[in-house]
């Protein structure tokens, strides 16, 4: 059994539906102003149906601090969705419809009352169907009811078809329970201020464990953690967590927190805390079973963290070449690992001969950073001897083979372009009377005309 | 009597079978090292275990380790480079085949405390297929200064796993840590003229000898040549002395 609550005049401020909800928690609401209730096994609570109607009536008059409307609604009791919403929008107080007597009720509709959206059936389509009904002369519920199924069917399709059994109340249907909106925010106002990190980590451990088990329940995850905090000192800290893999463990994120929280801790104590998540779908990945293992991508994420806590942000990464001819230019981006294209890649790699295998090994190079300036003394236009040194590694020797030089310049029409002469110089290092020897790439600043060295091959 | 020993014996064999048990070593995975004959020697870098590879400057440690990555990233392996002094020349590695999408490059200006404790955190948290500590530019005596118990840490923490640890030195500093050793001993042979002259290798006599690498800079050869290997622990069972004296007589 259904019933519909029809409320025709309702405040703007008032929900029908919070008010539905006060009776049964499977709650469709089909307009602004109309909500279907299931009243199956309410009778323990309200006593008959009747009874549970008198009573919603009733209360919807009272006054909005007794959980009322202060409005009359009409309430319309029947055995499907649909003819429960047709009563109740066109009759005023309590009706009753009884199960498969529905046409003695709803006979003397007007046809074009019919609600065409239940059946799912266009406007448009709708309008040529009431019009051709007009034109038959058929004008009530009652009439096109009576109609021979098959000639409907024959005449106005399967729309007609449905709109006649929604007119003779004989439709079937579940309803389209109203689910409250998922809430991906959290927060605690606190009682007392908060100066240190460790209590405010179990404030957060709180929230987070709050946010995840939502997300779960909505088999979500997320890739982006927005932490605001009110401050005592009436300014506000706000954090955001980016994750490159959407996740859901609380764990996880609560560590994260903590190390963005140690890295750049709020200015004053904290008074509240509040925590909102962007919810994404959670990432699927199907692993080949010949793939090597890689860190998993929470572990990752940690670690990497921990890492960036460790020796700086800027100080791990992916390297990256940049697109000049400028002696070590790079940059540092963040470390991703994208299994997914390395897959494809893998995938595309698969199909050719192997013949990466064979790659000739490159000659290592260790480069000075920042180059270690040297004195050279220069013979017949040769390198020949050199003497470099800082705090941590020196060049001292005499030079025993050169090749070069080579010149490059680039960038001129800038301020910081460079123009040089390198050389490759093996410098007898001879440390306790040894033979070693040492392979060093120098250059020459054309401009200053200083020389450096910019590191060893090796 | 001979009845209760025997029954004595069924029940303590019944109750410490599985102590008392001989369990047989699976034989270690390796990694290669990308070049051909330091594998053939070595039988690449052992995993779940400590490799060292040190040697004076320009005896090829960093094409070594250049190679060993470039293998490594083109096998899908996710690598890491914890560099001391903050010396790995992305130009370079670029040029030898060294995919930086599956490389953490990890700068530490030249603290040792925070490069063991960076190694330290990717060897926990696992699934690195090579993590390599470049501290071929750490002073001599700073390296022996170094306390051992990271060293059993860090082998105590990969055993079992799939990682393989290569520590790059001046001069030998996991004592017996690692599972194998490599010591580059040779010195770049240097030449004006084209490949087809190389001088050839050195003539001392070190353990087991190698020409690895033989690469041309910017026109000029070089060649490291000198390889010494240590190992502590047989790799697998079919690789022994037997078949490096076999591979070396072919």
């Amino acid at each position: 059994m259904f019933a519909c609550i029809h409320a025709p005049t309702l405040p703007a401020d008032l929900s029908l539906a919070e008010f539905a909800y006060g009776y049964s928690p499977i709650v469709e609401e089909s307009a602004g102003r109309t909500v279907v209730i299931d009243i199956e096994g309410c009778e323990l609570l309200f006593g008959s149906a009747y009874e549970l109607a008198t009573d919603v009536a009733r209360r919807a008059k009272e006054p909005r601090a007794n959980g009322g409307l202060e409005t009359p609604v009409n309430v319309s009791l029947a055995a499907n969705p649909d003819a429960a919403i047709h009563a109740a929008t066109r009759l005023k107080g309590i009706t009753f419809v009884c199960p498969g007597d529905e046409l003695t009720c709803l006979g003397e509709f007007p046809i074009e009352a019919l609600e065409f959206s239940l059946v799912n059936v266009e406007k448009k389509l709708a309008d040529e169907i009431f019009e051709t009904l007009r034109l038959w002369g058929i004008l009530t519920f009652q009439d096109f009811a009576s109609l021979p199924t098959t000639g409907v069917s024959e005449r106005l399709g399967q729309e007609g078809l449905r709109l006649q059994q929604l007119a003779s109340g004989k439709t079937e249907r579940h309803l389209k329970v109203k689910q409250p909106a998922p809430v991906f925010a959290y927060s605690i106002e606190l009682d007392h201020a908060l100066y240190e990190l460790e209590p405010l980590s179990f404030i957060f451990a709180r929230l987070l464990n709050q946010l995840c088990a939502t997300l779960n329940a909505y088999a979500l995850a997320t890739n982006e953690l927005t932490v605001q905090m009110q401050l005592e000192n009436q300014t506000s800290h706000d954090r955001t967590l980016s994750l490159p893999y959407p996740m859901r463990d609380h764990k996880v994120f609560l560590k994260l927190l903590v190390l963005e929280m140690e890295k750049q801790p709020p200015q004053s104590a904290v008074k509240t805390v509040s925590i909102t998540c962007d919810p994404v779908k959670p990432r699927v990945i199907q692993n080949g079973l010949f793939v090597p293992l890689a860190p998993s991508p929470d572990k990752l994420e940690l670690t990497l963290a921990r890492l960036a806590k460790l020796v700086g942000e800027q100080n791990i990464g992916s390297p990256v070449l940049l697109d000049t001819h400028r002696p070590d230019a790079f940059s540092v981006k963040r470390f991703v690992l994208d299994t997914n294209s390395t897959f494809r890649k893998r995938r595309k790699t698969a199909a050719k001969p192997k013949t990466i295998d064979n790659h000739h090994p490159c000659l290592g190079f260790r480069m000075f950073r920042p180059p270690l300036r040297a004195v050279v003394q220069v013979d017949r236009g040769l390198p020949s001897q050199i003497s470099a040194w800082d705090k941590l590694r020196s060049v001292y020797g005499k030079v025993v083979d050169v090749a070069g030089p080579w010149r490059t310049t680039g960038d001129w029409w800038r301020d910081d372009r460079w123009a040089r002469d390198e050389w490759d110089v093996a410098v007898k290092l001879g440390k306790h009377g040894s033979e070693q020897q040492a392979v060093y790439r120098i250059y020459r600043e054309l401009n200053t005309d200083t020389w450096f060295v910019e590191g060893a091959y090796d | 009597m001979i009845l209760k020993q025997r029954l004595n014996q069924f029940d303590l064999a019944s109750r410490f079978g599985d102590a008392f048990k001989v369990r047989e070593k699976p034989a270690v995975e390796t990694l290669s090292t990308g070049v051909g004959q330091v594998d053939a020697l070595t039988g690449g870098l052992p995993r779940g275990a400590i490799s060292e590879l040190f040697g004076p400057a320009s005896s090829g440690r960093t094409s070594l380790m250049l190679s060993m990555l470039a293998y490594a990233t083109r096998h899908e392996e996710v690598c890491a480079v914890v560099d001391i002094n903050d010396m790995f020349a992305p130009v370079v590695a670029a040029g030898a085949g060294i995919d930086f999408d599956r490389l953490l490059w990890i700068r530490c200006g030249g603290s040792l405390e925070n490069a063991f404790k960076a190694t330290d955190l990717l060897l926990h948290a696992g699934g690195f297929g090579l993590v390599i500590l470049d501290m071929a530019d750490v002073a001599g005596k700073d390296a022996r200064r170094i306390i051992p118990s990271w060293w059993y840490r860090f082998r105590r923490t990969v055993e079992n796993r799939p990682t393989s640890i290569v520590v790059m030195s001046e001069e030998a500093c996991t004592r017996s840590c690692a599972a194998l050793t490599l010591e580059l001993t040779g010195t770049p042979e240097w030449s004006q003229a084209s490949a087809s002259n190389v001088v050839p290798l050195r003539k001392q006599a070190p353990v087991k000898r190698a020409a690895i690498t033989q690469m041309v800079t910017q026109g000029n050869l070089l060649r490291f040549n000198s390889i010494k290997i240590n190992r502590q622990r047989p790799l697998s069972p079919w690789l022994n002395e037997n078949h490096f004296r076999a591979h070396l007589a072919s």
